[in-house]
C-alpha cells in the first residue's frame, strides 16, 4: 500500500472542527493578564513614565528599568555591511515607532490590565520621524540609529567587470520602476503567549504562538542570562504564521521575566490592532530594474536597484537583511541573465520592522522581472509568452547568475502548458469585442522557480550569526507497535501531521493512523528551526525518512532473527514483516524487542529508537501562474475572472494538502496584488490599524483557482519532493499586474505599484482616452 | 456584576458578569467553550460568529448581558456528544476546508445557520454569505466547496 500521494484527511482536523483545539488564547484563561503600554509616537525621547496612581494589589508595572541585566535583542550578520542595530526590550531612553511596548502592566483580568493601561503617565519628547524612503536616504537625513550611517543597515552589491558595456551594447534597453506596498501577514491569531512558573522544579513553561519555538528558547534564555534548561518553550495550536511569527519579539521575555520574578503564570494576547502596527510587517520596497535585450528579445543584462525599507530594528534571528538579501540573490528567478548587476540596501525608518512574510522579497521581484518582460516585449513587438520562452533555462542542472544552482525544473513546460490550456487566440478575440463595448479585459503571465528547502549550507552563505537548515527525527517504535516521530519543524496549519506519517507509514510498512507526529514542544522535540521557507515537508519529511528507514533496518534485522533468514529477506508491508512464506505482525516485533529483549538484542540492542538528520542543499520548485481580469475604467475596480496555475513541486505526498497551499499563497497573492497595504500618515501614524482598513479579501474577491501539477522527481531531495508552501504568494502579485496592464493598454498605461487599489487605477488612466 | 442566564447549546447556564463583557469573552471565560474565537475584536472577522436565538452574530460585538434569556449555539454544540462529526463537519474534513483551524469554528456557525436556513442555498447566496468572514490560510475554495457539499447531503442545495 502506498499512502504517498494519496488523498488522505488530515488527522489534524477533528479536534479543530469540534472547537477543541487549544491555541495561546485558550491556554491564558486564568492567567494574571499582561498588556503592553506602546508608544504613540514614532520617534522621540521618553521624559517620564509613571505607574498609574495607587495600584491595586495583584497589579504590576514593569518598566525597562526593571529589566536591568535583560540584553537587547542583537541579531547579527557578518557580511554586506551590516550594522548591528540593537532592540531593547523594553526602552528607557527612545522610542522608534508608533506601537513600540515601552511598559508592562499586569493585572488579575484582562479588562482590568486594560484600565490601567489608561491611567499610565508617559511623557515623550517627540522628534521628527524617518519615514519613508526619500527621507531616510536625504543628505542629512535625522539617524534612526546612529551606528547605521545614512540609515542604511544592510547593503549589497555585485557589479561584474564590463557590465555597463553590455548593458549599454543591447539592441534594447529597456526600464521598469516600481514600488511595491508595505504588508502584513495578517495571521488570523494574532501572537500571544502565556509563561507559567513550575514551583516544584523552577522551570518556565512558555506557551506561544510562534513558528521556530526551539530558536525562541535559546534566544529568550540569552537574553534573560537564564537557564535554557530551565526553559521550556511549547507551540500549541498555531493560528497561522505565514513568517509573521518566526521573530523573537519583546514581549516574550518580559512574559519569560515576569513567571521568574513573580512565580506565577502570565498571559498577553494581543489584540488586532497590536498585529497590525507592532508585530511585524513586510516588502515595502522600491526597485529599478534596466534590461537589456537582443533583436530577437534574448535578455542579455539586467541592472537591479533595490531599496527595501526595513523598519527600526532588526529582527531575530533572520535579520532585517532578509529582504533586501533575497532580492539581491535571486532577482534572475528563472531566466537565463547572462550579466547581473545588482544594488540591494536595507532602509532603517521609524516604522514597524520588518520580518519575513510568504515569499519573502520574491513576490516583489517576481513582480518586477515579469512586469519587465511584458514591457520588453512590448517594445520587441514579441508575445509575452514568447518572449520568456526565449530566455527561460531549459538545460538543467543551471546556475543563475549568483551562482545558485538550479535542478530539474520545467520552465517552458509549464508556461508551454498554461497557454494550451487558456486558448490565447480564443481570448484574443473575447478581448477585441469586449474593447468594443468599452469593457476592458485582460491576460497577464507570471512564470517564477522558487527556492525550497534549502538547509545550511544556503543559509550560511548569508553570513547570519545563526544559520538555520537542517531537521533532526527522532522515531521509536513502542511495545504496541505504534510509531512516534518527534520532529524540529513546528506546522501551523500545513497539516504536516498527516503528510509526514503518509511518508514514514510507506518506508515502515503500516498505515498513517498507526504514526504519531510529535511536534511544537522543545521538551519532547530534537532541537531544529521549526517551519518556514517552504522547508518542513522536504527537510522534515526527508529526515523522517531517513529516521524511518533506519527503524525498518532494524525491524527487518529482529524479524530476520524470528523467522530464521537474512535481514534483506525481510519485507515490511501492511503491518507484517515478511520473509518468503513466513511472516510475523509487526507489531508482535515490537513487543518482543521491548519485553523479550533476550531474544533479540544482540541483534538490535534494547530499543526500537533511531535518529534521521537531513540537510538538503534546496531545490526549486517552478511555476506558471496566469490571471484573466476585467478592469472597470470607471471605477478602477478590478475583477479577477480566471486564475490558472501550472505548478511543479516534484513528488506530491498529498495532493489535496498541497492544492490547499497553492490556493492559499495565491488567495494571499491577490490579496497583496489587489487590497492590502499597511499606510503611514507622514508624521509616522499608521493609518490601518484596523481590518476595516487593511482590508483582506473575502471570497467575494477570491476566485477559484485552477490547478495543474507537473512532477519532476527532483533529485536534489531524497523524497522527491520539492516545497511549496510559498510559490503561490509569489507569483500571484505579478500575474495581476500585468493582466491589469495588459487589460488597460488602450489607455497607454501599465501597473507600476501595489496593491493597485481602484484609487490607483483610476490615477492611471483618468485624463486618458482609450485608443481604438 | 449582572446576572445572566440564558442556553448554550441546549443547556442552562447561569453566570455573573462584567455589563461590559463582550459575548464572546462571556462563553470563552465563564462558560469554559473556548472553540468561539477571537480574530479581530471589532466584527469584521467573523473568527468569534455563534447563533444568537437562530440568528448569526459577531460574539465580539454583542455583550453578554444581551444574552439574557438567549439560545446560544457555539461549534462545541456541532459534534454529537461522543465527538461524532456532523455533515458539515466531516465535508470540511473532507474538501480541506481548514488549514491552522482558527477561522474554522465561526465559518461552521455561518454555514449552520446558512443550511438551516428554509431558503436553501445557491452558489450566489453561497458567496454571499460567506463573504461574511476571513480566512487566511485556504483561499476559501475549499470552504465553499465543503458548504456546497453539507448543502447536497443534506438536500438543501438549489444551484
Amino acid at each position: 500500500m502506498n499512502w504517498v500521494g494519496r488523498r488522505l484527511p488530515r488527522s489534524e482536523d477533528p479536534p479543530l472542527l469540534r472547537g477543541e483545539g487549544r491555541y495561546v488564547p485558550d491556554i491564558a484563561i486564568g492567567a494574571r493578564a499582561v498588556r503592553f503600554l506602546r508608544s504613540p509616537v514614532a520617534s522621540g525621547r521618553i521624559v517620564a513614565l509613571r505607574p498609574p496612581a495607587g495600584m491595586p494589589p495583584g497589579c504590576l508595572f514593569v518598566t525597562g528599568a526593571d529589566l536591568a541585566g535583560v540584553s537587547a535583542i542583537k541579531p547579527g550578520l557578518r557580511r554586506f555591511n551590516y550594522r548591528a542595530v540593537e532592540q531593547p526590550v523594553l526602552p528607557t531612553e527612545r522610542v522608534h515607532f508608533v506601537g513600540q511596548a515601552i511598559a508592562a502592566i499586569v493585572a488579575p483580568g484582562a479588562a482590568q490590565a486594560e484600565d490601567l493601561l489608561e491611567e499610565c503617565g508617559l511623557d515623550i519628547a517627540a522628534e521628527d520621524p524617518v519615514i519613508g524612503f526619500d527621507a531616510a536616504l536625504a543628505p542629512g537625513a535625522a539617524l534612526v540609529h546612529p551606528v547605521a550611517p545614512g540609515n542604511v543597515a544592510v547593503e549589497g552589491e555585485i557589479r561584474p567587470e564590463g557590465f555597463s558595456e553590455v548593458l549599454a551594447g543591447a539592441a534594447h534597453v529597456v526600464e521598469f520602476a516600481f514600488r511595491s506596498g508595505r504588508q502584513s501577514a495578517m495571521p488570523l491569531e494574532g501572537r500571544g503567549g502565556v509563561a507559567e512558573y513550575d514551583r516544584a522544579t523552577g522551570r518556565i513553561r512558555l506557551s506561544a504562538s510562534a513558528q521556530m519555538p526551539h530558536q525562541l528558547r535559546t534566544g529568550i534564555a540569552q537574553l534573560l542570562g537564564m537557564s535554557e534548561a530551565d526553559l521550556q518553550v511549547v507551540a500549541p495550536d498555531v493560528g497561522g504564521g505565514f513568517g509573521q511569527k518566526m521573530a523573537l519579539f519583546p514581549e516574550y521575555p518580559v512574559l519569560v521575566w515576569l513567571a521568574r520574578q513573580h512565580r506565577g503564570r502570565f498571559a498577553w494576547v494581543e489584540d488586532r490592532n497590536e498585529n497590525l502596527i507592532a508585530s511585524a510587517h513586510s516588502r515595502d520596497q522600491r526597485h529599478v530594474l534596466r534590461a537589456g535585450f537582443d533583436a530577437e528579445g534574448r535578455l542579455l543584462a539586467l541592472e537591479a536597484d533595490i531599496l527595501a525599507d526595513v523598519g527600526a530594528f532588526s529582527v531575530f534571528p533572520t535579520t532585517c537583511a532578509v529582504e533586501p538579501l533575497m532580492a539581491l540573490a535571486e532577482y534572475p528567478g528563472p531566466y537565463k541573465v547572462p550579466a547581473y548587476a545588482v544594488r540591494a540596501r536595507g532602509v532603517l525608518t521609524h516604522t514597524c520592522p520588518m520580518a519575513p512574510y510568504r515569499g519573502v522579497s520574491r513576490p516583489v521581484i517576481t513582480f518586477g522581472i515579469e512586469r519587465l518582460m511584458d514591457r520588453a516585449a512590448a517594445v520587441i513587438g514579441l508575445a509575452p509568452d514568447e518572449i520568456r520562452r526565449r530566455n527561460l533555462h531549459d538545460v538543467f542542472p543551471a546556475r543563475s547568475a549568483t551562482g545558485m544552482v538550479l535542478d530539474e525544473a520545467t520552465y517552458i513546460e509549464a508556461l508551454d502548458e498554461a497557454v494550451r490550456i487558456l486558448d490565447i487566440p480564443a481570448f484574443r478575440a473575447r478581448q477585441r469585442a469586449a474593447r468594443s463595448e468599452g469593457r476592458y479585459l485582460g491576460l497577464g503571465f507570471s512564470v517564477f522557480n522558487e527556492r525550497t528547502g534549502y538547509g545550511t549550507p544556503a543559509f550560511a552563505a548569508r553570513s547570519m550569526d545563526v544559520v538555520p537548515g537542517y531537521e533532526v527525527v527522532d522515531i521509536a517504535m513502542l511495545p504496541s507497535g505504534e510509531v512516534e516521530a518527534r520532529i524540529g519543524s513546528s506546522p501551523h496549519g500545513q497539516g504536516l501531521r498527516t503528510t509526514l506519517s503518509q511518508i514514514i507509514a510507506d518506508r515502515l510498512g503500516l498505515e498513517p493512523g498507526q504514526i504519531r507526529i510529535i511536534h511544537g514542544d522543545t521538551d519532547r522535540t530534537p532541537y531544529g528551526w521549526g517551519s518556514f521557507a517552504s522547508r518542513s515537508l522536504v527537510i522534515g519529511g526527508g529526515a523522517c525518512q531517513v529516521a524511518a528507514d533506519r527503524l525498518a533496518d532494524k525491524l527487518r534485522r529482529g524479524a530476520a532473527r524470528l523467522l530464521q533468514c537474512e535481514p534483506a529477506d525481510v519485507t515490511l508491508r501492511e503491518g507484517q514483516a515478511v520473509a518468503g512464506a513466513a511472516s510475523m505482525p509487526i507489531a508482535e516485533l515490537a513487543r518482543l524487542a521491548h519485553q523479550r529483549s533476550e531474544l533479540l538484542s544482540d541483534a538490535i540492542g534494547f530499543n526500537l529508537a533511531e535518529t534521521g538528520q537531513y540537510d538538503p542543499g534546496g531545490t526549486f520548485s517552478n511555476a506558471c501562474h496566469a490571471a484573466i481580469v476585467e478592469v472597470e475604467a470607471e471605477t478602477g475596480h478590478v475583477r479577477v475572472e480566471r486564475y490558472l496555475v501550472v505548478e511543479d513541486a516534484g513528488r506530491i505526498i498529498n495532493p489535496m494538502i498541497a492544492d490547499g497551499q497553492v490556493q492559499g499563497g495565491v488567495a494571499q497573492g491577490i490579496a497583496n496584488a489587489l487590497f492590502e497595504e499597511v499606510i503611514y500618515a507622514p508624521d509616522g501614524t499608521p493609518l490601518t490599524g484596523t481590518l476595516a482598513d487593511y482590508t483582506p479579501p473575502t471570497c467575494s474577491e477570491i476566485p477559484e483557482i485552477e490547478i495543474h501539477h507537473l512532477e519532476t522527481i527532483s533529485e536534489a531531495t531524497i523524497t522527491g519532493a520539492k516545497g511549496l508552501g510559498e510559490g503561490g504568494s509569489i507569483g500571484a502579485p505579478a500575474a495581476i499586474a500585468n493582466a491589469i496592464s495588459d487589460a488597460l493598454a488602450p489607455f497607454g498605461v501599465d501597473v507600476a505599484e501595489f496593491p493597485a487599489t481602484p484609487p490607483r487605477i483610476r490615477a492611471l488612466i483618468r485624463d486618458r482616452a482609450p485608443r481604438a | 456584576m449582572t446576572e445572566v442566564r440564558f442556553t448554550v447549546n441546549g443547556a442552562a447556564q447561569c453566570v455573573e458578569v462584567e455589563p461590559r463583557l463582550t459575548l464572546a469573552d462571556m462563553l470563552r471565560e465563564e462558560c469554559g467553550l473556548t472553540g468561539t474565537h477571537l480574530g479581530c475584536e471589532h466584527g469584521v472577522c467573523g473568527a468569534c460568529t455563534v447563533l444568537m436565538d437562530g440568528l448569526p452574530v459577531r460574539a465580539c460585538l454583542v455583550f453578554g448581558v444581551q444574552a439574557v434569556g438567549a439560545d446560544i449555539r457555539t461549534v462545541e454544540g456541532l459534534a454529537a456528544p461522543d465527538g461524532t462529526l456532523n455533515v458539515l463537519q466531516r465535508a470540511f474534513q473532507a474538501h480541506h476546508g481548514l488549514q491552522c483551524g482558527f477561522c474554522t469554528p465561526g465559518f461552521l456557525m455561518l454555514a449552520t445557520w446558512l443550511l438551516e436556513h428554509p431558503e436553501g442555498v445557491d452558489e450566489a447566496r453561497l458567496r454571499d454569505v460567506l463573504a461574511s468572514n476571513l480566512c487566511r490560510c485556504t483561499g476559501y475554495q475549499n470552504i465553499l466547496a465543503a458548504v456546497r457539499a453539507a448543502a447536497r447531503e443534506m438536500g438543501v442545495w438549489r444551484g
